[in-house]
């Protein structure tokens, strides 16, 4: 008899997808974040769990970096990043006392982390839990796959840019994907092509055809591309609200796509 | 050591052999005894063979995708320019092994000889070793925990036979974990010269490069200086100038200013970069003219005198 899995903390949540690249600094962290955004435009209420313990962006581009993270009986309060409450985030970050700090953790106690992460974070009902991943195949991919399968997570956005480089990376991941039986949602391409602000031209700073061939090659959905927004990324930093920012942004219809389509496959992947 | 247990508390802390998730670890008595306390005999091991290696320099970064790979393919490139200076590529980015095919090498394997692993030689003068050449497919994934990485960067640094170097430089994967930890702490009798960061402009990556820097303080490696890369794009069409990661915070500027290390240069955005990588050639060759070419010939110069001051010295007496 297979016994049931405990409900805990992600009883609540209704689909969890990770987003994964082989690759360093393709846009994981800004497409979980924008991914988030997305859903929550459609309606949904999300959380995001940042999984990157020596790198943790998120709580910078959320602008909740140095709130406290405070402790309920059920285990950790997620921080709200905005003022309805139907955006939650998780971070290593909000548990660093000083933000220069190195977490030089060696992979057992990475692990051990991560497990409390996905077990111990009081996130409640969510429709969608985004989690963000460092980049590569290794302790943290398989502690934090590990700890999700009694829950069955909706499966993997895989994230590359254009160039070969990256796609060299990125089809080990998803040879991770298989191995472990993690589902791929599909693929996204990011820093897909730069529109000059002065003239407008459009140049493929990055190469260009990466993301469909990745697709084509592991036989995986492509979901899309995302262009370059450097004002999106002066946003970002600049600690202006992103969800007023997000929509006026070049890659806010592409990441409205890619919602979009997943919410679309949803049927599909769950059977 | 063999396959550890999942939650292996580490060989060299206090629990080592007597946490309860030891028991049934092919390990747990050898744990118990502190033997995992004493000094790796391989450190003494590489010692002896980085005596034929002059000079050691590390490419680290917090950050992903700032451009370690690129920057260390072509400090290589650069360096064995002269034919008489003899390189040595190390990538040990066991996840995400980029070098090969920035170097144009996808494909190869490598040999055993007697004298240990022959790495694989681009030029005469550069050779090359990377996990990416054990991997018989490009889909291969090394889903590898803590221990075999650092297994595998020990075997890297003890048993290739990198003849008599000028350099050996080191690419890393981002991050201060297991991979870093282990080639500091093997390369700690050898003495390494330094490291050089790489960032590039945006704050949120050099938040994560903060943390590089403050690891390499930790473990007393010295810094040769920070690289600022993707630093500005012009525009092919009409000349002028953007800022694709903005500086919000001064860049590495003002990060350098801050924490007193030497900002090495800068390195501009230029498409031609990405693609001599994704076909495997020398950017240098590529765009001999390009700004971001003439960026890395002064970056290279700063990191020759920064490892030969005394000779930099002497060749300014001789042509003065």
């Amino acid at each position: 008899m297979e016994a049931a899995a405990e409900p805990g903390n992600l009883a609540g949540v209704r689909h969890i997808i990770l987003v994964l690249s082989g690759k360093g600094g393709v846009g994981k962290s800004t497409i979980s974040t924008e991914l988030a955004l997305a859903l929550h435009h459609e309606g949904k209420k999300v959380g995001i769990l940042d999984i990157d313990l020596c790198g943790p962006s998120i709580p910078n581009m959320l602008q909740a970096q140095g709130r406290a993270v405070h402790q309920c009986d059920r285990g950790w309060v997620p921080v709200f990043v905005d003022r309805e409450q139907s955006i939650s985030l998780m971070s290593v970050g909000f548990l660093l006392e000083n933000p220069d700090e190195a977490v030089v953790w060696r992979g057992p106690k990475k692990n051990a982390l991560i497990k409390q992460f996905v077990s111990d974070v009081a996130w409640g009902e969510l429709d969608y839990l985004v989690v963000d991943t460092p980049p590569g195949t290794s302790d943290e991919h398989m502690a934090v796959v590990e700890a999700l399968r009694p829950y069955r997570p909706l499966g993997a956005l895989v994230v590359t840019t254009p160039q070969a480089v990256s796609v060299g990376d990125v089809r080990r991941e998803l040879t991770f994907c298989k191995k472990t039986g993690l589902q791929v949602v599909g693929v996204v391409e990011n820093m897909s092509g730069f529109a000059c602000p002065h003239c407008e031209e459009c140049t493929n700073i990055f190469s260009r055809g990466g993301g469909e061939e990745l697709a084509q090659l592991a036989g995986v959905p492509f979901l899309g591309s995302v262009p370059l927004d450097p004002e999106l990324t002066r946003s970002l930093e600049e600690g202006h609200d992103l969800t007023q920012e997000f929509p006026k942004s070049p890659a806010f219809p592409a990441l409205t796509s890619i919602a979009r389509k997943i919410l679309d496959r949803l049927p599909a992947l769950l059977s | 050591m063999e396959e550890v247990p999942h939650d292996c508390p580490g060989a060299e802390s206090a629990q080592a052999g007597r946490g309860a998730s030891c028991q049934g670890c092919p390990n747990q008595r050898l744990c118990a005894s502190g033997a995992g306390a004493a000094p790796d005999p391989a450190i003494e091991e590489i010692k002896e063979k980085m005596k034929t290696v002059k000079h050691k320099i590390l490419v680290l970064s917090g950050k992903g995708g700032v451009g370690k790979s690129t920057f260390s393919a072509h400090l290589a490139h650069g360096l064995a320019e002269d034919e008489n200076t003899q390189v040595a590529l190390l990538d040990i980015d066991i996840c995400g092994p980029s070098i090969p095919k920035i170097m144009g090498l996808e494909g190869e394997q490598v040999h055993q000889s007697g004298s240990g692993w022959s790495p694989v030689y681009v030029e005469d003068n550069l050779g090359v070793m990377s996990v990416g050449f054990l991997l018989s497919s490009p889909d291969d994934a090394v889903i590898w925990r803590g221990p075999k990485k650092n297994g595998m960067i020990k075997q890297f640094l003890r048993d290739v036979d990198w003849g008599d170097v000028d350099y050996l430089l080191v690419d890393t994967p981002p991050g201060t974990s297991d991979e870093h930890l282990s080639v500091v702490q093997y390369l700690a009798a050898a003495h390494i010269d330094g490291a050089v960061v790489i960032t590039t402009p945006q704050e949120i990556s050099l938040q994560d490069v903060r943390k590089e820097i403050n690891f390499c303080r930790k473990v007393k490696l010295p810094i040769i200086g920070v690289v600022e890369n993707m630093s500005g794009f012009v525009c092919p069409k009409c000349k002028k100038e953007s800022q694709i990661f903005p500086p919000t915070s001064g860049g590495a500027e003002a990060m350098c200013r801050d924490l007193k290390i030497p900002l090495l240069g800068k390195v501009p955005l230029d498409p031609c970069i990405g693609k001599s990588c994704d076909k495997g050639q020398s950017f240098f060759i590529e765009a001999p003219d390009s700004p971001a070419t003439l960026a890395y010939r002064s970056i290279i110069q700063r990191i020759q005198e920064f490892c030969s001051p005394n000779q930099s010295e002497e060749e300014n007496l001789i042509s003065s």
